[in-house]
């Protein structure tokens, strides 16, 4: 192994329902595919059937799959399956008990105030960094698979919008992955790193990220390599769900209305609905029709026909929520839309003509004779970026060289004063690191600690902002009232996470104050949750790899035996069924060797075999959910409001 | 509070032991990173204290600076190293933020000079854990605008009602749009009046600078009540 093969630093792109890995290789950035050929691994963890295996090569940890296999077993044993849990990070109990009624999943049942949520699966909990940091080990693996070496250190990146507290669990996350953060990118900044490398020196571009969850918009001065952010604004509540949803909740009417039918009774028949709502919704970004042709319980065909001009007419509202963050990241960069030079479109939802055409109108595209950049696909051009991050950070390769980001804090950072009103110190949009000095002192004599409580938002009240953390300021020496004289710094890092230092002036006693956060994980938990020990014996590496690919072919193997009692396998050919069978038997075969390449070769095989299976029985799982059996006992939760993303969203567009 | 920096104490470089007089991000000799210096915003810059600034060549400094001192650039160094490029890039973003923006540009100036407005008054205070005082609005409004205020709250008011009606009567309209229009030039006029006084600090009469400072504090806070106003004007106006 040679210093510059261990020096690779990777870009992840840690998505909402894909996630991707990507490098620089040379001087233009790739993205790693997964054992299964695809550059998307869907960001949905299941837990095994069995688990807790004591003999297993993860040592009593919790075996686990992830990707495309973990939408499988979505349909085979959905109780023990979570995706979407990005919505769920740096989240407190409040927010996630409002975020879980859109899901099927449940809270732990004895979580107090404080902590951090976890989530039940099947008979065991976690954390929504562990599940991400299952993600992140996927990706790591794919890595290290395509290296041949082991990767430790990671550029992750986030939206642009995400506060504090999301970023620290996405931090730590990366920890449990094993994986050294080097630092948080924002999204659309990612994007545009991709972008600039074969761009113009200089200009002013604009990047209109609109996603499956969130949105985000960031306007960007470029200037001989140097990439500096002038503003960025975004909700984190809006995306491709929400053009779902109103597909859904018309068909859902209309059902009702015609063939009297609710199915909104039956949650399994909602989420399959969903997923005909998402293939109509595909479907009109190249067609100018789609249709519904559904089967209901009672017999009836519930068939439809949706224009395009019908379907841009019911989602304006929608798009029309992404100007106003636009027009405000103007305002705030003091330009007009005139002086934007290139716009770059970022997340699946761009795919939308009638969003290119909303971008075209925001920024005069048209009337300039311009339009949006959309060369990079738009699923991945944030993990490539990612990786143009990863390499400067690396400093590995010439492109890079000349490169450097300057990012701004997207919310900006507050402490509650008196009559809860909110005392601004670092306003949004600031360059970040950024910091801010306050001063403090106690209104009691002998007081010997402040609270501080730090908010994050644009709103002049304290309760109407994100509350970040009350710190206590510890151990200040005794004093009358009014006397100390208390400093503390307020610094914004490069990954847009806060610190907090404090001293005390008068007397000198510098370090003698103690910061404590009151939110998130510990460092201890942190420690505790760490998933592989042993990624950190190195000389072990490849025999390591090899266990986790013969752990792999048996979860594929067990899923594979368990095909012939699925009433999908008597719909496959017996050529097909017979090819099944010629591959699981390589595999099996392969497997008791050390042949690393034969056994992802045989794993990719099995995989292709199996395809087709595979959709057979999502079909299956979705007819049968309509006609009334519903499709899980998780989903009885799922409330009339459906919200939340899909996990049966399709993986890959075309 | 930011001290100006006594240039006269010799600082030693953490990395090859010369000592170098004056406060600097990097050894003159061996062009370590140091840890970040006390010095005022002008400095980070190489700049003496003054009010009239090429902002192109500011901007040119800030793009220099940020290439050699960004944590980016820093990932694989000690920790000492890295957190050094993490106090002294916040030191470099917060003074260029500062510095690039005329009104907080003066105003940081006469901070550093001592004097102080309504605003930095409040900011300056002491938060008290039990009486933290409630930033206190400028809200003394200038004599010579005082009527023109209450003429103009009253109709801000009344716009008010009629909006929460869904009335809109286009005449009261029309004349809240002139009373904003009024306004902004009178900013533009406080704005040339602050540029003359910047002219009079930076050209460094020591018995000018007085008078200077102080025609400056009552100019911002002016500045920022006519600013309030139109803010108003326009929040009410829509767009």
């Amino acid at each position: 192994m040679t210093e510059t093969e261990r020096a690779v630093v990777v870009g992840i792109d840690l998505g909402t329902t894909n996630s991707l890995v990507a490098y620089m290789e040379g001087d233009r950035p790739v993205v790693i595919p997964g054992v299964d050929g695809s550059n998307l691994v869907p960001s949905v963890v299941a837990l095994d059937p069995v688990a807790l295996d004591p003999m297993s090569a993860a040592g009593g940890r919790p075996t686990v799959t992830v990707g495309n296999s973990a939408r499988k077993a979505l349909i085979e044993t959905p109780e023990r399956v979570i995706y979407s849990v990005k919505r769920l990070m740096g989240r407190d109990l409040e927010e996630v008990r409002t975020e879980l009624k859109f899901f099927p999943f449940r809270l732990a049942a004895d979580i107090e105030a404080g902590e951090v949520p976890r989530i039940q699966l099947g008979e065991l909990r976690f954390t929504p960094p562990e599940i991400s940091a299952y993600v992140l080990r996927q990706l790591k693996r794919n890595a290290e698979r395509f290296f041949g070496a082991p990767v430790k250190q990671a550029v992750i990146t986030v939206p642009a919008y995400f506060n504090d507290a999301q970023r620290q669990a996405t931090k730590d996350a990366g920890r449990m992955a094993g994986l050294d953060v080097l630092r948080l990118v924002n999204e659309p900044t990612a994007a545009a790193l991709a972008y600039g490398l074969d761009r113009a020196k200089a200009g002013t571009i604009a990047v209109y990220d609109f996603g499956g969850g969130t949105f985000d918009i960031s306007i960007l001065k470029l200037c001989d390599g140097i990439f500096e952010v002038q503003s960025t604004n975004g909700d984190t509540h809006l995306g491709g769900d929400d053009i779902d949803n109103l597909l859904l909740a018309i068909a859902l009417d209309e059902i009702h209305a015609e063939h009297g039918v609710d199915l909104r009774a039956h949650p399994g028949a909602v989420q399959a609905l969903r997923k005909a709502a998402i293939d109509a919704k595909i479907k009109l970004s190249t067609e100018q029709a789609a249709q519904f042709d559904i089967e209901l319980p009672n017999g009836d065909r519930y068939q439809r026909e949706i224009p395009r001009a019908d379907f841009e007419l019911l989602i304006e509202p929608v798009l029309a929520r992404t100007a106003a963050p636009c027009k405000q990241a103007m305002a705030d960069a003091s330009i007009t839309p005139e002086q934007i030079d290139e716009v770059v479109l970022v997340g699946g939802s761009t795919r939308i003509p009638a969003v290119r055409a909303l971008v075209g109108d925001l920024f005069r595209l048209r009337a300039r004779g311009k339009k949006p950049h959309n060369e990079l696909n738009p699923d991945e051009v944030v993990a490539l970026g990612a990786a143009v991050q990863a390499g400067i950070l690396a400093g590995a390769s010439k492109t890079t060289d000349d490169m450097l980001l300057l990012d701004v804090t997207p919310l900006s950072l507050g402490i509650e004063a008196l009559g809860g009103t909110v005392a601004r110190i670092i306003q949004r949009n600031s360059t970040i690191p950024a910091s801010a000095t306050e001063h403090f002192t106690t209104g009691v004599d002998g007081q010997t600690n402040v609270a501080i409580h730090v908010l994050q938002g644009e709103r002049e009240l304290a309760a109407d902002c994100r509350s970040l953390a009350r710190f206590d300021l510890k151990g200040i020496p005794p004093m009358a009232a009014g006397l100390p004289r208390i400093e503390v710094r307020f610094l914004i890092d490069a990954d847009g996470i806060l610190q907090v230092s404090a001293r005390e002036q008068r007397s000198g006693k510098a370090s003698q104050i103690e910061v404590k956060p009151t939110y998130g994980l510990t460092d201890e938990q942190v420690e505790n949750m760490i998933l592989d020990s042993f990624d950190h014996a190195e000389e072990d590496f490849l025999k390591r790899l090899l266990i986790e690919a013969r752990n792999e072919a048996d979860t594929i193997l067990a899923a594979v035996g368990r095909a012939p009692q699925n009433p999908a396998w008597n719909e496959l050919s017996a050529e097909e069924q017979a090819a099944i069978a010629v591959a699981r038997d390589r595999l099996i075969l392969v497997k008791e060797g050390s042949d690393l390449n034969a056994i992802s070769q045989a794993m990719v095989a099995l995989d292709k075999a199996t395809r087709h299976f595979a959709e057979l029985m999502m079909d299956a799982a979705v007819s049968s959910a309509i006609r009334g059996k519903t499709m899980n006992e998780a989903g009885k939760e799922v409330d009339e409001a459906v919200t939340a993303p899909h996990a049966m969203a399709p993986a890959e567009f075309k | 509070m930011l001290k100006v920096l006594d240039s006269a104490v010799p600082v030693a470089c953490w990395a090859c032991s010369v000592a170098h007089n004056e406060s600097t991000l990097f050894c003159p000799d061996c062009s370590k990173i140091q840890p970040p210096s006390s010095g005022d915003y002008f400095s980070v810059f190489g700049l003496a204290p003054r009010l009239n600034i090429d902002l192109s060549a500011l901007e040119q400094e800030f793009h220099r600076l940020s290439r050699r001192l960004h944590p980016d650039r820093f990932a694989r160094a000690s920790e000492n190293e890295k957190e050094w490029s993490l106090a002294d890039t916040a030191l470099l973003n917060d003074a260029y933020r500062t510095l690039k923006d005329p009104l907080r540009r003066t105003e940081y100036l006469l901070k550093l000079e001592g004097a102080t407005t309504t605003l930095l008054q409040s900011q300056e205070k002491i938060r008290n854990q039990e009486k933290i005082q409630n930033q206190e609005k400028s809200s003394r409004a200038p004599t010579d605008l005082l009527e023109e205020v209450f003429d103009l709250n009253m109709q801000l008011e009344e716009m008010r009602r009629s909006k929460e009606l869904g009335q809109e009567d286009p005449e009261l309209k029309e004349s809240l749009q002139q009373s904003k229009g009024k306004l902004q030039g009178l900013v533009e006029a406080v704005d040339l009046d602050l540029r003359a006084q910047w002219a009079i600090w930076d050209a460094g009469d020591a018995a000018a600078r007085r008078p200077a400072l102080h025609a400056m504090v009552a100019l911002l806070d002016r500045r920022r009540y006519l600013s309030n106003l139109v803010r108003d004007v326009t929040e009410i106006l829509g767009d």
